[in-house]
């Protein structure tokens, strides 16, 4: 080898340098959060700045101008008298349903964690909600609470509630709408509370409610003396997640009952769309959207909170 | 205080039988120890006196009454788990107060039961603590206590020493014997380790298949094993077996010992011993090898204390003795203890 030869061994060096790019966490890292990254700057934060943007102008659908007005936009979506309306009945749907999402879910959870035979066939049954999609299964409730057609109205008249050939108009009375939004509404976040406390169930080791067993306790006192209380962080996951679906959803309001009768069971999303697309106001209906976002974030700072807690135990 | 009683019980989990029959009667506050292989039916045994699992087959006796079909509340036990199982959300005061409050003690007395518990196992300083925060010596403790706070009949421990370190162990140990002596219940202790079996019990029961191959004290168990299992299971390293006219000869590796440090005894069997390894244990050295003259397959280990000075070197034929009287005979089929007949070593 002569002085003027290239130094081999740092060329091939080099070249595998290269090679071992995406090896390198400074790399590696910021390539694979990109796509996700991207996603959530097109579909989430540009939406939201414009809903800001919207919430503070007097923009409508049919012109082109936009000025800001200050508050101007959220007082005027305040001032409305629905608005108080749907302010309460957002907070009523969204409380009672997943009061009832909590009790049910962990009955079920316990159900379905014991052993009987068919078990998968009933887990398969309680998923099943799930895997609808909302718009379809509103559809199909629509019918099921049709004002004809009920097959509920069967049992009415069999109970003797109505008289035979009667109906119950289901969706036409705002006590019986309201009603029947929250039980959509609990019908559908239920299958996903569900799996959620049975992964915590069987997160519970079995020593523990032996041992409480053999300690003496009977049935009630181990629910609430130790699986209750060692399940409660589950439990606080699961309602976070039917609050969150629960409180902006607003597919179930708008096919079941169009925010009917009257505005009898009009929610915040419901009201900010028909405000907003609808009604071609849209700074009103972005501002109206927005009043749900402090509510929404100390949910999500809960959330974030539990997620790093259960991270370090 | 009670006698434990277990009639031909038996426990299937689908086809296989994980308890196979078992018939046991433990002393007015004995310690007894269910010793033997992982899946022999030690925990499952455990379990079905606790009333954690339901027999398919037989009764189980506390202090004279059938408990077989009470629940485990009706049967006074008190149970230690392997995993200490301590109620993660509770203090160390709660939970050793637990069983108190099912037992429907009134609330104002348990705070003083409690404190009485803590402190015969040295932890009041800890009981506004969480499980999580403690040592695993501590969570044992508090398991304990917790056992101990409402004077059960009967102690259930279910290897409360497997996860505690090596040093650890040891002087729990001490102190799991020494509290049972005390407190004078009676225990049955579920182990794999057969010297905590050795150290603890007042008697052994060896299990292996769901079986009790052989029940009684530490001396009996190790001097006079019933069958082969016993005679290899207990003891380190396991008794050697050498198979001599039809029958198995069996005698202990520290009984097995270089005639030049031993000395001619009366009644003593020498052995031309081919060496084939030795390891140096610092306390102990162990010798491996074969006797050629008598079964040249098997394999041999003797135990030399590190009193013993004789040199010992690799590929040396050397003679070893062991007293006539260690000598122990099995069948060679079934592994029973048998009589010497033909296969008698004469000195």
């Amino acid at each position: 080898m002569t002085a003027t030869d290239p130094p081999a061994g740092e060329i091939t060096l080099g070249a595998r340098r290269n090679r071992y790019l995406l090896d390198r966490e400074r790399v590696l890292g910021p390539a694979l959060m990109a796509p996700a990254i991207v996603y959530l700057l097109l579909v989430v934060a540009y939406p939201l700045v414009l809903a800001f943007v919207y919430a503070f102008s007097d923009v409508t659908t049919g012109s082109q101008s936009l000025h800001f007005t200050g508050f101007k936009t959220f007082i005027a979506a305040v001032d409305d008298p629905v608005f108080l309306t749907t302010l309460r009945n957002t907070f009523v749907i969204t409380a009672t349903s997943q009061v009832l999402v909590v009790v049910l879910s962990t009955v079920l959870a316990f159900v379905l964690t014991a052993k009987f035979r068919g078990r998968w066939f009933v887990r398969f049954l309680i998923l099943m909600p799930w895997t609808t999609p909302v718009a379809l299964s509103a559809v199909i409730w629509l019918w099921m609470l049709d004002s004809i057609f009920s097959p509920f109205d069967w049992f009415a008249q069999l109970l003797g509630v109505v008289p035979p050939g009667g109906h119950v108009v289901f969706l036409g009375q705002s006590g019986l709408a309201m009603g029947s939004v929250i039980a959509l509404q609990t019908w559908r976040i239920l299958p996903l509370a569900t799996v959620i406390l049975m992964a915590g169930l069987s997160a519970i080791p079995a020593d523990i409610s032996d041992a409480a067993e053999v300690d003496g306790a009977g049935f009630w006192r181990r629910l609430f003396g130790i699986t209750l209380p060692l399940l409660s962080p589950v439990i606080t996951v699961a309602l976070l997640f039917g609050i969150v679906f629960t409180f902006t959803d607003m597919a179930v309001v708008y096919i079941l009952t169009g925010g009917g009768p009257g505005n009898a069971t009009q929610v915040l999303s419901s009201w900010a769309f028909y405000k907003g697309i609808n009604g071609g106001n849209l700074g009103v209906g972005a501002a109206d959207a927005l009043i749900m976002f402090p509510v929404l974030l100390g949910l999500a700072a809960i959330m974030l909170r539990m997620a790093s807690r259960a991270e370090v135990s | 205080m009670a006698v434990v009683e277990t009639r031909s019980l038996r426990k299937k989990f689908g086809a296989t039988p994980a308890v196979d029959g078992i018939d046991l009667v433990t002393g007015e506050g004995e310690y007894l120890v269910l010793l033997g292989p992982s899946g022999c039916g030690k925990t499952t045994l455990l379990r079905l006196i606790a009333g954690l699992e339901q027999p398919s087959e037989g009764d189980i006796l506390i202090g004279g009454q059938v408990v077989t079909r009470l629940p485990p509340r009706a049967r006074q036990i008190a149970m230690v788990f392997q995993s200490y199982a301590l109620y993660p959300h509770k203090t160390v005061s709660a939970n050793i107060s637990f069983p108190l409050a099912a037992a429907g003690v009134p609330r104002e007395q348990r705070p003083e039961m409690v404190r009485w518990a803590a402190s015969r196992l040295g932890i009041d300083h800890l009981l506004d603590r969480r499980p999580r925060q403690l040592s695993g010596g501590e969570r044992q403790r508090v398991a304990l206590a917790r056992a101990l706070v409402r004077e059960p009949q009967v102690f259930l421990l279910d290897e409360p020493l497997s996860n505690l370190d090596a040093k650890l162990r040891s002087s729990a140990r001490d102190e799991l014997k020494e509290f049972q002596q005390r407190v004078g219940v009676t225990t049955i202790y579920v182990t794999h380790d057969q010297v905590e079996a050795m150290g603890l019990g007042d008697r052994i029961a060896v299990l292996n298949e769901g079986r009790i191959q052989q029940i009684g004290t530490p001396d009996e168990i190790y001097h006079q094993p019933a069958n082969t299992f016993v005679a290899t299971f207990v003891g380190s390293p396991p008794m050697n077996l050498l198979t001599r006219d039809g029958k198995l000869l069996g005698f202990r590796p520290e009984e097995f010992l270089p005639v030049a440090a031993a000395g001619e005894r009366p009644g003593q069997v020498t052995f031309d011993f081919a060496v084939t390894r030795v390891e140096n244990l610092g306390s102990d050295r162990y010798v491996y090898g074969h006797l050629p003259d008598v079964d040249a397959e098997a394999k041999v280990i003797a135990k030399l204390p590190s009193t013993v000075a004789t040199p010992v070197t690799v590929g040396d034929r050397v003679p070893f003795a062991v007293n006539g009287a260690d000598l122990r005979y099995f069948d060679q089929k079934s592994g029973a203890r048998a009589a010497a007949g033909n296969a008698t070593v004469t000195p």
